[in-house]
């Protein structure tokens, strides 16, 4: 066996068990830092398969930022998820059963004659200062120049997004609308009334009644 | 001698985990949107094996992209999430019924 | 003035005097509205009789020609244009003359009407209708003027639209009309699809001997000649507007009408509108045995019972309207006959002396101030003069008398069905044979009842209001007072009621003795009325009997129907003069006949039951099954309905919850996968 052979074994029995413990971990937060396994494992499957640039920006983009942006919401969010585990092994049965089924037919058409997939020997190994990220780069800003800017207006509108969605006024904040200090006219705050002139009634009668009933 | 079909069973099983994942977590959104992510890593996989053994750099564009769309899901995925937190108190799928027809 | 121009102003000037008095009369008065639309009608009359007299002189060229395309479809081209030959002439100084007579009567008879405006505009509308369905020289314009004369016959007969049984007058007959005016349109539709395309008179014609043998298939597997058809539908036409056996129930219902209307429009003029057809369509109705077979049993049964139910009506009106039915049956034989020019010869004697009856009796019924009931009248010769001897002089060219002018058309008819070799001219010979004397004896008896005998309106004045009639529809007007009170006298009408009477009462005597040589046996029809001479030989065998009018009026003195008119008259005379009890005993005895013939052969009922009720009964039946329970319960509802369920239904899969749709598109993924699996393997 070859050293890249046992490398591939040995790193898909973790990405395997980190892939597991994703979907099973009782606690969200361990769950992420799985998958942050999980991606750290496959850099290195794509590392074998020679693309670096692929393997990088995964562990840079995902490990770096998305995985990030994962924690920081199971953390910043007070959920009760022992709430959300009830009844988790309730649907194991189903899910084991379609899983194992997904496994095998993909695993049978995959080595079925029909696939063929012996045919692909693979390109001879590259030349030690082949550069995969020059030939990406010539790629997409060549051929796939247009699929790219769009790419970056996925990436815009995401970001609008989220920031949209997640964006509020608080509740308690004072501010005034100068648009609607401008326009304000003298009529809206002060009333004139004109009043007749009234005569003061006599107290001392009235308190005197007061007493007679009394 | 490693071929092909190592890395597409491979990538087979982890698409097959993820499955089971959304089967498993099915009220607990944000494992959900793990198991997605786990599931796109699967189908990168596949395009990075296929990329290597054809000698043909489009597939290695194409989970250019994927990663790229990917990260815009789950950040609207998760400000979603939020929102949706701020506004009902839970993430449980069970409570999210607003659609039922 | 050019011909064309000469047939535009006949046809419109009746129009213009309509309109002005239809549109204006409120404006212009009552004088105005009679003056105008009686100088329109005069200008026709006048005109008409100089193309008449044209004709005569043969100074006139037939004109045929159009004036105006209507409109264009599809290829056809439908014009106005005028066919004017003798026979149109003919049509045209009857029906302008008549109904210039009935515009003048109709001043002194529609004196105290509030519609008096309206009248005159319809008359004269109706005149302008009719003289473009006898001007006509195509199909189109000819059913044009179909339709207008029975839209203006409806609306006179509904004059009195406040009247319930008039109303119900007018439906019937627009209703019936409409059942013959179906197979009228169906008749030109086969003349349009079969014979060249064209609807013109001469194209047709000139088409005609080509398809003498054609057969088509209506229903598949069953040949009918074409001709037979084509014949068949058109007179069905005829049978609704000339009311024939068995689409004759309007007629006697239309008497709900003014009595100026029955004389112009239900005597004299619209109800020969069918005849006349027919005898236009000769060159057609030659080619077809069946079909002229088919109208001689239709008028043969038209002249004889209608006759008879004319011996027990009391409504001096209904009794004229009888007697319309059944000489407008004997017209009809003619046809049958192919002795078109003896029909057309009675059409107008006809129209001269029905139209005189009609209004004598409008005279007696303004003398009677509006009593229709003859039971109530008796000795009215004393009291109107010019009415009663103008009666005498109608009735007596009704029933054929020598010398008047109905004796020669009537007895040419009797001749020339005699002489027909058709398989049902012996029945119908016959049949015309009794209807003489029947004529004779319903003639006689009202004329006997009206204006001899006991003066009964003083009578019978008690019983007058309670009205044991059954026909309670001799008002007018509501507030018009009617019958006659205790201390009245019946009156003579005003000299615009009586001038019409005697200009009518000439051409009732004269006209036959003047126009039957060159009308029957000359060839004043030459070229307008085709008879086939080797088929249908009756009227040639009739022209070498024939040796003059006078010869012909004194050999008749010898003959059968003079004697049965006669001993018609005798009986009725005696009935209803010196032996009063015979009737009611001969009531009592057969009153099962009675019966029968006051109901009218049960018609009426049969009619009303069967079709208008089943005609109900379908609507109905339509209305709540397709209408309510396919369209509005099914269709319309049943679409909303099936929505509804089918989405009750499905929203049972849209439960909200995101696993829910995760684990469907899985278990879809994992289908698919399998699919494909599957393929693989089996392969």
């Amino acid at each position: 066996m070859s050293f890249p052979t046992v490398v591939f074994y040995v790193l898909s029995a973790i990405l395997i068990f980190a892939g597991l413990r994703v979907i099973t971990a009782k606690n969200p937060v361990h769950a992420a830092l799985y998958l942050v396994l999980a991606f750290f494992t496959s850099a290195g499957h794509w590392l074998l398969l020679e693309s670096e640039f692929l393997a990088i920006s995964l562990v840079l983009v995902y490990v770096g930022a998305v995985m990030v942006l994962f924690l920081f919401v199971v953390m910043m969010l007070d959920i009760n998820f022992e709430k959300l585990r009830e009844g988790f092994w309730k649907n194991a049965p189903l899910a084991g059963t379609v899983g194992l089924i997904m496994v095998g037919e993909m695993v049978l058409i995959l080595m079925s004659p029909e696939a063929s997939l012996g045919s692909y020997k693979g390109a001879a190994p590259l030349a030690a200062d082949a550069s995969n990220i020059r030939e990406l780069g010539r790629l997409i800003y060549t051929t796939y120049l247009w699929p790219f800017e769009l790419a970056a207006v996925v990436l815009l509108v995401g970001m609008v997004a989220a920031i949209a969605l997640t964006m509020r006024k608080r509740k308690d904040t004072k501010f005034v609308n100068p648009g609607d200090q401008v326009v304000v006219r003298r009529d809206d705050r002060v009333r004139l009334v004109k009043m007749a002139a009234v005569k003061r009634s006599e107290p001392v009668a009235e308190a005197e009644s007061a007493d007679q009933q009394a | 001698m490693l071929t092909l079909t190592h890395f597409l069973v491979l990538a087979a099983i982890l698409f097959a985990i993820s499955v089971l994942g959304i089967f498993l977590n099915r009220k607990n959104v944000i494992v959900l949107l793990m198991a997605i992510e786990l599931m796109l890593l699967a189908v990168n996989f596949n395009f990075i094996a296929f990329s290597h053994y054809l000698s043909d750099t489009a597939g290695q564009i194409f989970v250019f992209f994927i990663l790229t769309v990917a990260a815009a899901e789950s950040a609207i995925g998760l400000a979603i999430l939020v929102v949706l937190f701020r506004n009902l108190q839970t993430i449980n799928v069970e409570d999210l019924g607003s659609l039922k027809g | 003035m050019d011909m064309k121009s000469l047939y535009l102003l006949i046809a419109l000037a009746p129009l213009a005097g309509s309109l002005i008095a239809g549109l204006f009369g409120w404006a212009i008065g009552r004088r105005a509205s009679h003056v105008v639309t009686i100088l329109g009608v005069a200008v026709s009359a006048v005109l008409s009789l100089k193309v008449l007299s044209g004709f005569i002189s043969g100074q006139t060229e037939v004109f045929n020609g159009s004036v105006y395309t209507w409109l264009t479809v599809g290829g056809h081209e439908y014009a106005v244009g005028f066919l004017v030959d003798k026979l149109t002439a003919m049509m045209m100084v009857v029906v302008s003359c008549v109904s210039l007579m009935v515009h003048i009567y109709t001043i002194g008879y529609m004196q105290e009407d509030p519609g008096y405006q309206r009248f005159f505009s319809y008359i004269s509308l109706f005149t302008f209708s009719m003289l473009m369905l006898v001007m006509s020289n195509n199909f189109i314009q000819l059913f044009f003027g179909w339709e207008a004369v029975g839209l203006v016959s409806y609306l006179l007969i509904g004059f009195w639209f406040k009247r319930p049984t008039a109303t119900f007058a007018n439906l019937k007959a627009f209703l019936v009309n409409r059942v013959g005016d179906f197979g009228f349109l169906l008749g030109i539709g086969l003349v349009l699809a079969h014979f060249g395309g064209s609807l013109n008179y001469n194209d047709v014609f000139a088409a005609a001997p080509a398809l003498a043998n054609k057969t088509i298939q209506i229903f598949p597997g069953v040949e009918w000649s074409l001709m037979t058809v084509t014949c068949i539908l058109l007179f069905v036409g005829a049978m609704g507007k000339s009311a024939q056996f068995p689409l004759h129930v309007w007629l006697p219902d239309s008497m709900e009408g003014p009595t100026p209307i029955s004389a112009l429009i239900h005597a004299a003029t619209m109800v020969t509108a069918g005849l006349f057809m027919v005898s236009r369509m000769s060159p057609l109705f030659e080619m077809s045995d069946t079909a002229l077979n088919f109208v001689m049993i239709s008028g043969t049964i038209t002249a004889l019972f209608m006759g008879f139910l004319g011996i027990v009506q009391n409504d001096i009106k209904k009794v004229v309207a009888y007697s319309t039915l059944s000489q407008l049956g004997y017209m009809t034989v003619a046809l049958g006959a192919s002795a078109y020019s003896a029909a057309m010869f009675h059409v107008m004697t006809h129209a001269f002396f029905k139209a005189l009856l009609f209004l004598g009796a409008g005279s007696v019924i303004m003398g009677m101030h509006h009593d229709q009931d003859m039971r109530n009248m008796g000795g009215l010769r004393k009291y109107m003069p010019i009415t009663w001897i103008t009666s005498l002089i109608g009735s007596l060219a009704l029933i054929g008398t020598p010398f008047f002018s109905g004796f020669y058309s009537k007895d040419s008819i009797i001749e020339a069905v005699a002489a027909s070799h058709l398989p049902f001219a012996g029945v119908a010979y016959w049949a015309l044979i009794i209807g003489v004397f029947v004529t004779a004896f319903y003639s006689f008896r009202m004329y006997f009842l009206v204006f001899h005998g006991k003066e009964r309106w003083m009578e019978n004045h008690g019983a007058h209001h309670g009205h044991d009639d059954d026909h309670d529809d001799e008002e007018p007007s509501t507030d018009h007072h009617h019958g006659l009170g205790p201390n009245d006298k019946p009156h003579e009408s005003p000299w615009v009621v009586t001038l019409p009477l005697l200009a009518l009462a000439i051409p009732s005597v004269l006209i036959g003795f003047f126009a039957i040589e060159p009308l029957l046996f000359g060839d004043f029809f030459k070229g307008a009325i085709t008879i086939d001479a080797l088929k249908h030989p009756g009227m040639h065998e009739l022209a070498e009997e024939f040796h003059g009018p006078v010869a012909m009026a004194v050999h008749a003195l010898s003959t059968l129907p003079f004697w049965l008119a006669l001993s018609g008259v005798v009986v009725a005379w005696f009935f209803y003069l010196k032996a009063p009890q015979i009737p009611a005993a001969i009531k009592q005895q057969f009153s099962a006949v009675h019966k029968v013939l006051e109901n009218k052969y049960y018609l009426d009922d049969l009619y009303f039951n069967l079709f208008a009720k089943g005609a109900r009964a379908l609507g109905t039946l339509f209305w709540k099954v397709g209408d309510m329970l396919l369209i509005d319960g099914l269709m319309v509802n049943g679409t909303a309905k099936l929505v509804g369920v089918f989405s009750r239904l499905t929203r049972k899969l849209q439960t909200g919850f995101i696993y829910s749709y995760a684990t469907t598109m899985i278990i879809g993924v994992l289908g698919l996968m399998t699919l494909w699996f599957a393929g693989i393997i089996l392969r």
